[in-house]
């Protein structure tokens, strides 16, 4: 099988994801597409989305499991293993580093003043993502309907995001699947 | 048991029994690390939580290695880390392999048309979260309104907002 780019390509590329990614979760979305899908190409949009809903439904952060999905995407087996060694290897060195100090990064004000600038720009970039990955996948108004209701679920009637999903998924499919038989039926 | 495989084991449990990551984590965190083994004290854990927010990377992660680094030293930190991740390796990779096989499924296409919409409300979800709890004074208002209008009109790298917002916090906090 003939792969999109080089491991270690791949790794760096990763490695740079970990490194830039605060608060882990979405807030890694925006980075990871940045990469994955505008720069390199290696997923579609499309493939994006269906990774982030795997990896919301799999055990483990949703970061971490959406870059072996993605990794698995681009290069296999040997693609998921350069894909999670790349995004859990930043932290693991930033925090090593530290761990010595930590008692006393408690009180780093610049640390935690650059910090406070950091959130809400992540707060943006995340919102930034929704924004790009709507402007393409809501063009119809099923999807549009979709997507109000599945906000709804999770930010009014706070159910679980995995739920969420999956009733998405299975509503989709069987609404699709009674209106391929009625047509059959209507064209026979 | 050695402490090195007793930290394998208890954060293999936290990865394996979270869905969703990121705060969802905390809890089974708190239960297996500090109730059940006492590594950490509450305030102990509530900075490891401060420092793994400011510190890149998922939070989860960020917990396993620092929990690990002061129960067993490097080896510690590496075996915890190891074991918060490890259920996700075995347990995704497996799914990933499925889903290339199931590919020629039909109703698995449907399937997925249906999850991508509901998975961009979930982004704008988690953004709005974030922005809910981040912005607390005009100084980070402005901070996420410029951000955001970099990125839509202006196709600015997300990386390089990430420096930049973190050189205007340094300058305005």
């Amino acid at each position: 099988m003939s792969y999109k780019c080089s491991l270690g390509r791949m790794f760096g590329v990763f490695f740079k994801v970990g490194l830039f990614t605060f608060g882990g979760g979405y807030a890694m979305v925006p980075i990871i597409r940045g990469e994955m899908v505008d720069r390199h190409h290696w997923v579609t949009d499309d493939e994006f989305l269906d990774a982030l809903a795997l990896a919301q439904g799999s055990p483990g952060p949703v970061a971490v499991n959406t870059s072996i999905l993605i990794g698995h995407k681009i290069a296999g087996y040997a693609g998921s293993a350069a894909a999670l060694a790349g995004t859990v290897l930043p932290s693991f060195l930033v925090i090593l580093a530290i761990a010595g100090v930590f008692d006393k990064m408690r009180e780093a004000r610049l640390a935690e003043a650059a910090f406070a600038g950091v959130r809400p720009a992540v707060a943006a970039l995340v919102l930034g993502a929704a924004w790009s990955l709507g402007s393409g996948c809501l063009r119809t108004s099923r999807n549009a309907v979709v997507a109000v209701s599945a906000f709804a679920a999770v930010a009014f009637l706070k159910i679980h995001p995995a739920v969420v999903l999956l009733l998405a998924g299975l509503g989709t499919a069987a609404w699709e699947g009674l209106s391929s038989r009625r047509a059959k039926r209507g064209g026979s | 048991m050695p402490v090195l495989v007793q930290l394998f084991l208890s954060f293999f449990k936290v990865g394996l029994f979270t869905f969703g990551g990121g705060y969802a984590m905390i809890p089974l965190i708190e239960r297996e690390i500090i109730q059940a083994r006492g590594w950490l004290t509450l305030e102990q854990f509530i900075d490891v939580i401060a420092i793994a927010e400011m510190t890149p990377g998922p939070v989860a992660v960020n917990s396993a290695t620092l929990v690990g680094f002061r129960t067993g030293g490097f080896w510690g930190s590496v075996v915890a880390t190891a074991g918060v991740v490890a259920p996700s390796a075995i347990v995704v990779t497996a799914l990933a392999a499925a889903m290339r096989r199931m590919k020629s499924v039909p109703w698995m296409d449907s399937f997925f048309r249906g999850v991508r919409p509901a998975v961009v409300s979930l982004i704008a979800y988690a953004g709005l979260s974030v922005a809910r709890s981040a912005v607390a004074s005009p100084e980070s208002l402005a901070i996420l309104v410029i951000t955001l209008a970099l990125l839509v009109k202006c196709k600015v790298h997300p990386i390089l907002l990430v420096v930049l917002s973190a050189i205007a916090g340094a300058l305005l906090f």
